[in-house]
């Protein structure tokens, strides 16, 4: 089975079967990943360029090192976020890159929908590595795929959020793919950070992180940025802290086998205390090294994708 | 001479639509009357059995972009588009770079309209010096230069009290203050309405409580300092139903809606495209169900384009920086027929009411209906004819608009400006075209 699609731009707009090819074809990865000698051909030939207008370390090294695994060469660009507004336009760079040989192009943007627009706008396949507020797919498909293999299902299993979901493009993601996998989510956070109408979604939402982590299976925590404190949205980061930061106390509460999840980077005691992060620290690194077999999965997915079509002809 | 033969007329004094002839001489309505016995060896005929004849529509809410920004628009452009869409008369708005807000701009506008221009152009002041919203124009020397109306549009006029000056002012000369209504501390940098679009989407919402605490403003405004505001482009649900009670309460308002708020809702948002960007934002089912209750019973007075042309390349971006505003005017007549007419909400004569004659009613300009001695401005369109909207046949610089690739019924076929035949059959003409009948029915 191949992608529908070219460009892989949110768990939206996957189907249940193409999460699945993903995830199955991610644990085929993961074995690779794991052996002495790292190298496969899957790649060979291709170009990766990887297009970031904001900083990540980590995404983007994992790109990187998913790319150059399977034999693609790969290549950075890094933009400045305040050279969105004014200069070289994304439609415009995105083409450049592409004249020069890129099959793959995989995007961040603090905007929404930026990773749209370039899709639209070239014929290479599009990656969102998040953008703006709407999805990172990347990051829910990896987080999945941890939990698939940490309890062998996804689906009934329930999942609560915690945090800052309406800037959050990992909870909209993990929303989306979740549930069509068949997952029961819960969402907690301050109610200045909660999306308008977000119910609609089929979620459940609770303003005490206690309810909310009452029976889980898994718990979420989402990075908390300082700004919200000085935009208003919280009147302080000690109250969050306090209110919704995840303890040992709240994690009691939670199913005996809980998994505690975090994209990362975590605040240490603001997000979450010390203990729980270490206690759940093999989750968290975990998911590091299953975000390089998905990325792997989706890199070779979508070029076997093109090879397919350029078939056809 | 034209003589208009055959056509279905709606005069915009009666309510019943009837089959007759027009004749024009000069720029006046000479004759008009169920099959006038005309023979003039001279005059240019327009076979008009099967189609409408319209007052020449008028919109009273434009941007034209001239001057300060003529990439995205210009007098010419503007009002060809203008011509195109059936408009006869358009009052363009103040938010130009300099804005208008002087005796001098306002004869700029009028000068260079009747330069570049095809159709007639009235143009819109700004209520406060600079478009700052701090202290009120020298109304009385903008109306001597021939300002219509007063209106700050793109942006709210903030602080009450002037507003309120500006309206005890304004009531000496009788002009209309139109205000944008929007409180921009709730806007906060949103882009789209706030909603479950906006949520799924991850696009900063507005919320219609910004629009609507605007409009409770000004109603309790007009009713405290006793004086007339037009309220703009009206998008939401609770918007209009203020504006109901206010009317109930004989509180002295007037309001508009543009054809994106009964047409499209904020679902259009998915997928990005920043041609659905706009201010106020496209609402959900339920505002366009409430807008086109406002315009059946009454409570919407008029319709407007809000035509805001842009650039292609302040369009074709990342929607958070992309402009707000849609090129309006050469789908408003279709859109309105289409939505309004067709689904049994208005007459066609209510229709022309909220195009033509109401609009011209709030400015205080002639036009909005056809007598014998009133303007030869005329608009002709063909009710059966279906068709896919282009615009990249637009005649406005501006492309911006949702609708392109839809399906819609109504289509402008002549517009005539003060006797004269500026737009037929998809062409603009300047200058008078004689005896070339055969010309005009390609
Ligand atoms: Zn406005």
């Amino acid at each position: 089975m191949a992608l529908k699609n070219k460009d892989v731009l949110g768990l939206r707009e996957l189907s249940i079967e193409e999460i699945d090819e993903i995830l199955n074809t991610a644990e085929l990865m993961k074995h690779i990943l794991t052996q002495n000698n790292k190298r496969t051909p899957h790649l060979q030939g291709k170009s990766i360029v990887t297009l970031f207008y904001e900083n990540s370390t980590r995404t983007r090294l994992s790109f990187e090192l998913a790319s150059k695994y399977m034999g693609a060469s790969a290549a950075n660009v890094s933009a400045s976020s305040s050279s969105v507004a004014k200069g070289e336009t994304l439609i415009d760079t995105g083409r450049t890159i592409e004249s020069m040989g890129a099959d793959v192009i995989v995007i961040r943007h603090p905007m929404s929908g930026a990773s749209h627009l370039l899709a639209k706008n070239v014929d290479a396949s599009v990656i969102n590595a998040g953008d703006g507020m709407n999805e990172h797919p990347t990051q829910a498909l990896l987080d999945m795929y941890t939990i698939r293999e940490k309890l062998g299902r996804l689906e009934n299993v329930k999942v609560t959020i915690v945090g800052d979901i309406m800037h959050s493009r990992v909870a909209r993601s993990n929303i989306w793919g979740l549930q069509k996998m068949g997952a029961e989510i819960t969402l907690a956070g301050p109610s200045t950070l909660m999306p308008v109408e977000i119910e609609k979604m089929g979620v459940k939402i609770c303003s005490n992180v206690e309810e909310a982590v009452e029976g889980a299976d898994v718990v979420m925590g989402l990075r908390i940025q300082k700004e919200r404190q000085h935009e208003g949205l919280i009147p302080s980061i000690r109250e969050y802290a306090d209110l919704f930061g995840i303890d040992k106390k709240k994690i009691e509460l939670a199913s005996p086998n809980v998994i505690i999840m975090h994209p990362g980077p975590v605040n240490r005691g603001i997000e979450m205390t010390s203990d729980v992060i270490d206690y759940t620290a093999s989750t968290i690194n975990e998911q590091v090294t299953n975000g390089v077999a998905i990325r792997m999965a989706l890199l070779y997915l979508l070029t076997r994708r093109r090879v397919i079509e350029h078939d056809m002809y | 001479m034209i003589c208009i033969k055959g056509g279905n007329i709606i005069d915009g004094i009666s309510n019943e639509p009837y089959r007759g002839d027009i004749l024009i001489e000069k720029n006046k309505v000479m004759k008009i009357g169920r099959s006038l016995d005309i023979n003039f060896p001279n005059s240019v005929v327009i076979d008009a059995a099967g189609l409408y004849v319209l007052p020449g529509l008028i919109d009273m809410h434009c941007h034209l972009r001239e001057p300060g920004h003529e990439y995205k628009e210009d007098i010419a452009s503007g009002t060809r588009s203008a011509a195109a869409g059936g408009f006869t008369s358009i009052a363009c708005m103040a938010n130009t770079n300099p804005p208008i807000d002087n005796g001098g701009m306002v004869n700029f506008i009028k000068t260079r309209a009747k330069e570049n221009g095809v159709v007639k152009v009235y143009p819109i002041a700004t209520v406060t010096k600079g478009m700052k919203g701090k202290t009120i124009t020298e109304i009385g020397e903008l109306y001597k230069a021939g300002a219509v109306a007063l209106s700050d549009d793109g942006r709210p006029v903030e602080d009450s009290n002037v507003l309120k000056l500006a309206i005890q002012y304004s009531k000496m000369f009788n002009m209309p203050i139109i205000n944008h209504c929007e409180d921009l501390n709730l806007v906060n940098d949103g882009v789209m309405n706030e909603g479950y679009m906006s949520t799924i989407l991850g696009l900063k919402g507005i919320n219609r409580a910004a629009e609507e605490i605007g409009i409770a403003r000004d109603i309790i405004m007009a009713k405290h300092y006793g004086a007339s505001i037009h309220i703009a482009h009206v998008s939401t649900m609770g918007g209009v139903e203020l504006i109901r009670q206010a009317k109930r309460e004989g509180i002295p308002i007037t309001c508009e809606t543009a054809p994106h708020y009964f047409s499209a809702t904020d679902e259009w948002v998915d997928g990005y495209d920043a041609n659905t960007k706009v201010n106020p934002p496209l609402r959900t089912a339920d505002d366009v169900e409430a807008i086109k209750e406002g315009l059946r019973d009454g409570t919407i007075d008029a319709i407007a384009t809000d035509h805001a042309p842009h650039h292609r390349d302040e369009k074709n971006i990342e929607y958070n920086i992309a402009a707000f505003g849609i090129s309006g005017l050469e789908t408003a007549f279709s859109l309105g027929y289409t939505n309004l007419v067709e689904k049994g909400i208005l007459s066609l004569s209510g229709l022309v009411q909220k195009m033509s004659s109401t609009p011209a009613n709030i400015l205080g300009i002639e036009g909005g209906k056809l007598g014998e001695g009133s303007a030869a401005d005329i608009t002709i369109v063909d009710l059966n004819s279906e068709y896919i909207i282009d615009t990249r046949k637009f005649y406005s610089k501006g492309k911006n608009n949702p609708f392109h690739g839809k399906k819609v019924k109504g289509k402008i076929l002549y517009t005539i400006v003060d006797g004269s035949i500026v737009y037929a059959h998809s062409k603009i003409y300047e200058g008078s075209i004689d005896g070339r009948v055969d010309l005009l029915d390609r």
